[in-house]
């Protein structure tokens, strides 16, 4: 009789015991997702700060006279004209002219290194647009040079940079901002333009596109072939010594060093089939190597979880194998497939190292606009902004981050999304 | 079980009386082992058999899991099979339509034919015998789509129905042949899974029944559904027996007793005896199937 009562006190003693764990447990989980959060916050806080000051830029204010003479155009609808004309003096002449006490070579260089090396070619851009302003004056705002823009930036927030600019450039700054005609703008050049050596002028489009373009080919080819490489595998190869090695050595892949892969694809696409370099054809087919093992694993793990029984209720109702596989397995495993290959693609659009062996890491202007037109892509110009020189690039290599890392969390999230409703369906 | 851990003498003398029990079992058991050459008892053979199995051995890699089983399966008939867990009811019945060929490692020797075909010639297709021998699981296994379209698979893989009329046709016959057509005819479109595990096993009938098999093999349909949903589907066997072929395996002896017109009883991996279900519980002929329905083991 007593055993009983006897075994109650020691399930209750024990249960303090399990209950004290288990609030550990939870403690430890928590403690180690703030320490996650934490290191999220610092690292977005820190880009952010750094790089929210690229997403806008610094424009003079400027009296323009489009004058015929100075550029040496006549005609605006020949493109030699166009190409050939100095479209940078009527800036210089517009300075003069907001400044007419400057004298001395050395004060008008300083004077015209206000605006940007780029400045005139948006004004023939508006001059072609409206052709009517040929000959005519209007009043402009025109893109400053980075070192103005990087003085006049640091200036607003109270801790003026002046090492790079003279007193009299300096003193020029401040008379326009007395003036209003200096001004911070929307930096639109920076979604819209290529990679440019004047970091005013510099812009992710060429990044972007050509991340795109990689992208598209990885998961084209990728995707495919892992679903299918995946399918056999589980569904269809019979399992031997050979479908083993196979897996072991699908899963040596997928931990091999990224670099090794950019190497492999200089060897045979580039020096063996005569791939072009630089362009997102050979990254693409690099990112695939690289992304097939992860795409395999997951297929494979979610083909694996779709439960025997449906597999069975097909086979007895006389479904053929590929029957099974095309009406049942598949649609089951399909999120579980997306996700992984979505995970494949983020870790491929976050890749640089092997493509910096296959010269996708060249300095380009142009804005890729197929598979063959040489590229980069936005890690490879992330570093390479972290590695020019110019201040200004400081702030634009984090807002390039910022891109990266919103394309990679709206990636992530298409992932989980597309997964929760693929798995609703019933 | 471990002296010391014994308090009280009244323990250590249960303990006693426990082995002792276990003795006798073994004992018993080791009395009702079959001989190698143990043939089948009963009448295992019929005039005009719709299935006819010849000296079938299965086996798992090395492992014999059937030994030299013999047996018709008449037209029209409903064939019961019996026996204690594991003694190969479920690998037999599973090399009558092939599915163990989805098993690497089984393998089939014999001669198991339907209407004088040998169903494991080589040039023969499964898919089209799964199509004429259908299935239903031990588990309600319903495809994770609508009901419609779970029982109207069948009849579109194979090519069925013409038109879209007709295959509602297939759908709703098949479902009412299941009597579950009431329940479901208002949510055909909603998902087969969320029926309940009775519904769900009739929905798995209406499906098999609606490729119009020749024969379905049923392992254990009713052992997880509660004594009405059973009921329901005992009464859908004795319907389907007009129309069907049907092999059930089975655990309960008085299900057994209610559907069936044969029994067939394993042990084993050996078919010990077969006879009209009523002779089988009331004067089994071998010894071992007296023992194993009057519940000396199993
Ligand atoms: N896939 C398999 N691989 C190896 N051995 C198997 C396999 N399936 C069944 N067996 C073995 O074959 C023998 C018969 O199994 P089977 O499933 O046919 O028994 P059963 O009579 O249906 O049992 P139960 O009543 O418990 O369902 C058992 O010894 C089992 O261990
Ligand atoms: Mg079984």
């Amino acid at each position: 009789m007593s055993k009983p009562l006897d075994n109650l006190g020691k399930i209750r003693k024990s249960l303090n015991r399990r209950n004290r764990s288990e609030q550990l447990f939870r403690w430890y989980g928590r403690i180690a997702i703030m320490i996650g959060l934490a290191a999220v916050l610092v690292l977005f806080t820190d880009i952010v700060s750094k790089g929210n000051g690229a997403f806008r830029i610094t424009y003079l204010q400027l009296e323009v006279n489009y004058d015929q003479e100075l550029i040496g155009v006549d005609n605006l609808a020949d493109p030699r004209q166009l190409a050939q004309g100095d479209w940078q003096v009527i800036l210089k002449q517009a300075l003069r002219n907001q400044f007419p006490d400057v004298s001395g070579r050395g004060d008008k260089r300083r004077l015209n290194a206000l605006v940007s090396n780029g400045a005139g070619f948006d004004l023939k851009d508006r001059l072609v647009a409206n052709p009517l302003l040929l000959g005519e004056t209007e009043t402009v705002w025109v893109l400053a040079d980075d070192d103005i823009d990087t003085y006049y930036k640091s200036w607003l927030d109270g801790e003026p940079y002046a090492a790079r600019l003279t007193d009299k450039q300096v003193e020029w700054i401040t008379q326009l901002h007395d003036q209003g005609k200096i001004r911070l703008q929307f930096n639109s050049n920076l979604f819209t333009r290529g990679d440019s050596r004047e970091p005013e002028q510099a812009g992710i489009r060429g990044a972007v596109m050509g991340s795109l373009l990689t992208l598209i080919l990885t998961l084209i080819l990728s995707f495919p072939i892992g679903v299918a490489a995946a399918i056999y595998l589980e569904e269809f190869a019979p399992k031997n010594g050979w479908t083993d090695f196979i897996e072991v050595n699908i899963n040596n892949l997928a931990a091999v060093p990224s670099i090794i892969f950019g190497l492999l694809g200089l060897a045979i696409f580039i020096n063996f089939f005569h791939v072009p370099r630089s362009v997102p054809i050979v990254g693409g087919l690099v990112l695939t190597l690289m992304t097939l093992p992860t795409i395999i694993i997951t297929s494979r793990a979610a083909i694996k979880s779709v439960p025997p029984s449906i597999r069975e209720a097909a086979l007895g109702m006389g479904a053929s194998k590929y029957q099974m596989v095309l009406h049942h397995v598949l649609p089951l495993a399909l999120p579980g497939m997306l996700t992984g290959a979505i995970i494949g693609m983020a870790q491929a659009l976050g890749e640089s190292a092997p493509l910096l062996m296959i010269g996708m890491v060249a300095f380009i202007v142009d804005i890729p606009g197929g598979f063959s037109d040489p590229a980069t892509v936005l890690p490879v110009q992330i570093f390479l902004w972290a590695d020019s020189p110019e201040r200004a690039f400081i702030e634009k290599t984090s807002a390039a981050i910022m891109v990266l890392l919103s394309f990679l969390i709206v990636m992530n999230t298409t992932a989980v999304w597309l997964r929760k409703r693929l798995e609703r369906r019933w | 079980m471990n002296e010391a851990n014994l308090a009280t003498p009244a323990a250590a003398a249960n303990a006693e009386k426990v082995e002792a029990k276990i003795e006798v079992k073994l004992d018993a058991k080791q009395n009702l082992e079959v001989a190698d050459d143990q043939v089948t008892v009963g009448q295992c053979f019929t005039d005009a058999p719709k299935m006819t199995m010849r000296n079938v051995n299965v086996f798992y890699d090395d492992k014999q899991a059937i030994h030299n089983v013999s047996i018709d399966i008449a037209q029209n008939e409903v064939i019961a099979m019996i026996g204690p867990s594991g003694c190969g009811k479920s690998t037999f019945l599973r090399s009558l339509n092939r599915m163990n060929d989805t098993v690497e490692s089984c393998r089939v020797e014999g001669e198991i034919c339907m209407d004088g075909e040998d169903l494991y010639a080589p040039k023969l297709d499964v898919v089209e015998l799964r199509a004429r021998v259908g299935m239903v699981f031990q588990k309600p296994n319903p495809f994770p789509k609508s009901i419609y379209d779970n029982v109207a698979y069948g009849p579109k893989i194979h090519g069925l129905a013409d038109t879209r009329v007709d295959l509602d046709e297939i759908v709703e016959n098949s479902l009412r042949r299941a009597s579950l057509w009431d329940e479901v005819k208002e949510r055909l479109h909603q998902s087969g899974t969320g029926l309940s595990g009775g519904q769900q096993q009739r929905l798995c009938i209406a499906r098999a029944i609606a490729v119009s098999p020749e024969v379905i093999l049923m392992d254990e349909p009713c052992s997880a559904l509660d004594p009405i949903a059973t009921a329901k589907i005992e009464e859908l066997i004795e319907e389907l027996s007009e129309n069907f072929t049907i092999a059930i395996v089975t655990h309960s002896m008085q299900q057994a007793a209610r559907v069936s017109h044969r029994t067939a009883y394993f042990h084993l991996g050996r078919l010990i005896e077969v006879n009209p279900t009523e002779q089988v519980f009331t004067m089994p002929e071998h010894e071992l199937t007296e023992a194993y329905i009057t519940g000396r083991f199993g």
